[in-house]
């Protein structure tokens, strides 16, 4: 298929999935904001629930050229609704919805009419109406990522349109997923005397609930939530759906399915990067520090997705 | 869409109306005298037997249908995201057989010698050195491709889609308004608007034998696929477009999809060693041909305008090299211009060596002098046009017109009097309409798409265009125009 198509369709999976981390994101930090808090290191403004999703997001230098300090007004007004702020999820569905549009003729008609009714519905929406209802509304960006996740699933011809559009979807949750991890292991781990505290205790679970992983963790462990079996959860469990394991799974698979028996980077990359994960165990991970761990996993998604480009979706020959 | 036809009272029908001003036009369905014509009498009857709130109905119906397939023009408003819907008149427009045969005759006469006259002027020049069309008409004419002079192309065609305007007027004779061999479109709406009659009457096509018209991007297909370069077995055929902020964007994408070829932007192809190749994520894949809805100027940065975004640099070098056809070929625009329409009657009979079977509109050529002397005399009846222009810029209509107008276009006439060519109004054909106001008379045109490959092939019919407005004379979709279905009868 055409490169263009291609790369419009990606983004297009992309925007989504990303709308609907940020929602989770802002969500938790929201439900986290109504806990008792305490500013770890004086002076450092990113040390507070509100500043955590732009430092996920690596947003915070943007909004900072905006925004003298951060209120949960500008936090929300920036990362939702702001048409300057190019990832907040109002920009993100538009965009996803200008790409489905070019694209209509290599989607599933229902796929269209679905993001053409969410931009439609963002678009009229102001600040107050959010604040209003600021846990309702993250649960309308979710379930209209569901919605779509779930039109393209049941309803798209499964061809190499509908593989890059999966492609986009699990890159993007790879990130994310990574990210979320690594900003509470690093930056809100708590001083050594509030591990195992109440504090502690909310956070990893605010966290499980923003990947939809505390039920489950439940489930699995029947125990106490400890930060090891947190990360062998997000990073190597391949039946946790947003877990590292499982969005590389997804991706070698399909890349290695476009790649049409070429002898490709992108196919190799993804072979190994899937492979640390199909093989790794927990202890080799904390002997090397998550922290560390998750910057290189970080930047090898990077890699991949350069190579992604380079090879299929903006590939110059002349 | 940017032709503009324009009408009013001729002279003789004043006489027949002694003297009275109300007009009288051919109708497709009453003719001249008011009898329901054989052809329309069956309709005619139905119509007759349906409650108007019906119909109020069925036209609803057909807006959901035509929103539903986004089936929209106009530039979207890109915060607003609008689409607007080119209004569909549901009664449709009737064409006997025997019609159609005197139209398709005259359509493929009128056609072969446009692409015979191409060749020709881009070759030997034969019709010049003859003397039938002065040289300067074509030298000197924006349109002509002087990078085309000798230039072979495959099987010697060059328009390979042809929408020619027709209309009918006077006691129902046809008439060629215009040649459009650029890049016509309006075919979309065509098939849109049949498919929709079918869903919406199909009692109808029950009881008329109605021309099917749905194989037209087979057809198509197969056109640009017979023009691909020498020894390609199994061509790859593209449409290009300009993008989807291009007001045809629409019939791009339906084109492309019908046909099952990729859609592509300028941005998607590059040349290497005198061949075209698309990006794929498969890696480069050849093009052999290239069904392209963008006007030449934009097609080469390096050949024509040096600031177009939407072409392919080094696209000439490939089609010069004949690696790879375009349809339409370039430098197409030279036949349909307005100063070479008054010439294509004389080209039927150089090349053809036959009667031309389709009327074109009497054009006075403001360059001659008894031309210019007659039209100044008569600025008031007739309707003046540049040669260049189109879409209804730089138009004097006379009839309705104002005296500073007329005024003005005077002086523009005398200081360039090659830039203008004159036509009478034409009393243009009326057909049934359903408007707010009932079942009511409004003026037509219609456009056939004609296609040239090894032979000349079109599907019955083509995309009428209607005025709306009671008394308007304006098809344009841009001015509130709306089209039909066109049913020709099987004999």
């Amino acid at each position: 298929m055409l490169s263009r198509t291609a790369n419009d369709l990606f983004w297009m999976s992309r925007q989504v999935e990303r709308a609907e981390n940020t929602a989770r994101m802002i969500d938790i930090t929201y439900r986290m904001s109504m806990l008792p808090y305490r500013v770890m290191e004086p002076g450092e403004k990113w040390a507070e629930p509100w500043a955590v999703p732009l430092v996920i997001t690596g947003l915070a230098t943007a909004y900072y050229q905006q925004y003298p300090e951060v209120t949960p007004e500008n936090v929300l007004r920036f990362i939702v609704l702001d048409p300057t702020n190019a990832s907040s999820i109002y920009c993100m569905l538009h965009d996803a919805r200008e790409n489905a549009r070019a694209q209509r003729g290599a989607i599933a008609v229902e796929m269209w009419e679905s993001l053409n009714a969410t931009w439609l519905e963002i678009r009229g929406k102001t600040y107050e109406d959010i604040a209003g209802g600021v846990s309702e509304f993250f649960d309308w960006v979710k379930d209209r990522s569901h919605l779509f996740r779930g039109v393209t699933f049941g309803t798209m011809l499964r061809d190499e349109a509908y593989k890059f559009i999966r492609l986009g979807t699990f890159l993007e949750r790879a990130d994310n997923t990574a990210r979320i991890l690594d900003v509470k292991y690093h930056t809100l781990l708590p001083s050594v005397q509030d591990v195992g505290g109440a504090v502690d205790y909310y956070q990893w679970s605010a966290l499980l609930r923003s990947v939809s992983a505390f039920n489950p963790y439940r489930k699995i462990y029947r125990d106490v939530i400890t930060p090891r079996r947190v990360a062998e959860l997000l990073v190597l469990r391949e039946d946790m759906p947003r877990s590292l394991h499982a969005c590389m799974n997804e991706i070698y698979s399909i890349v290695s399915a476009v790649t049409e028996g070429r002898k490709l980077e992108p196919e190799r990359l993804a072979g190994e990067i899937h492979a640390q994960l199909h093989y790794g165990r927990v202890e080799k991970i904390f002997e090397q520090g998550l922290h560390e761990y998750l910057l290189d996993f970080l930047n090898q998604i990077n890699q991949l997705n350069d190579e992604i480009n380079r090879h299929f979706l903006v590939p110059v020959y002349e | 869409m940017t032709s503009t036809i324009t009408s009013t009272l001729s002279q003789e029908q004043h006489q027949q109306q002694g003297g009275r001003p109300s007009p009288v036009f051919y109708d497709e369905m009453r003719g001249l005298d008011g009898e329901v014509l054989p052809h329309y009498r069956e309709y005619q009857e139905w119509l007759g037997s349906i409650p108007a709130d019906r119909l109020k109905q069925k036209r609803h119906e057909a807006e959901v249908m035509f929103h539903r397939t986004g089936i929209t023009f106009a530039v979207y408003g890109d915060e607003g995201g609008t689409e607007r819907l080119i209004p569909f008149d549901i009664v449709p427009r009737i064409l006997a057989a025997e019609e159609w045969v005197l139209l398709e005759q005259g359509l493929r006469q009128r056609v072969l010698a446009l692409n015979k006259f191409l060749h020709d002027v881009y070759h030997e020049q034969a019709i010049l050195k003859e003397g039938i069309i002065p040289p300067r008409r074509v030298t000197e004419n924006a349109e002509y491709r002087p990078v085309m002079q000798g230039l072979d192309v495959h099987n010697d065609i060059y328009a390979h889609v042809a929408g020619v305007d027709i209309v009918r007027a006077g006691r129902g004779e046809f008439y060629v308004l215009e040649d459009n061999l650029r890049v016509p479109s309006g075919v979309s709406y065509m098939l849109e608007d049949r498919k929709v009659m079918m869903r919406l009457f199909p009692e109808l096509f029950a009881r008329y034998q109605v021309a099917p018209v749905d194989h037209y991007p087979d057809l198509l297909l197969d056109t640009l696929r017979q023009a691909a370069p020498e020894g390609v077995a199994d061509p790859t055929v593209a449409l290009l477009t300009p993008g989807q902020y291009n007001s045809a964007y629409f019939e791009h994408t339906f084109l492309a999809q019908q046909m099952g070829i990729e859609l592509v932007e300028g941005q998607d192809l590059f040349v290497r060693d005198e061949t075209v190749y698309m990006r794929t994520t498969s890696g480069p894949r050849r093009v052999d041909v290239i069904y392209r809805r963008i006007d030449d100027d934009f097609l080469d940065p390096k050949v024509f305008r040096s600031d177009s975004m939407l072409g392919v640099p080094g696209l000439f070098s490939a089609y010069k090299a004949g690696r790879v056809t375009l349809a339409n070929a370039i430098g197409t625009g030279l036949a349909d211009d307005k100063s070479i329409y008054p010439h294509v009657p004389d080209m039927i009979r150089f090349y053809l060596a036959e009667e031309p079977i389709l009327n074109n509109v009497p054009t006075y050529q403001l360059r001659k002098k008894e031309d210019m002397q007659y039209t100044l005399e008569h600025l008031e009846e007739l309707v003046v046009k540049e040669v260049h222009g189109s879409g209804g810029y730089g138009m004097l209509v006379g009839p309705a017109s104002t005296a500073a107008q007329r005024a003005e276009f005077r002086e523009r006439i005398l200081e360039h009097p090659d830039k203008y060519i004159a036509q009478p109004t034409l009393a243009l054909s009326t057909c049934p309409t359903f408007v707010e106001s009932g079942i009511a008379p409004r003026h037509i045109d219609l456009r056939p798409f004609v296609l040239s490959g090894k032979d000349i092939r079109m599907v019955p019919g083509g995309l009428c265009r209607v005025a709306m407005r009671e008394g308007s004379l304006v098809v344009n979709s841009s001015q509130g125009g709306g089209t039909k279905d066109t049913w020709v009868l099987e004999a």
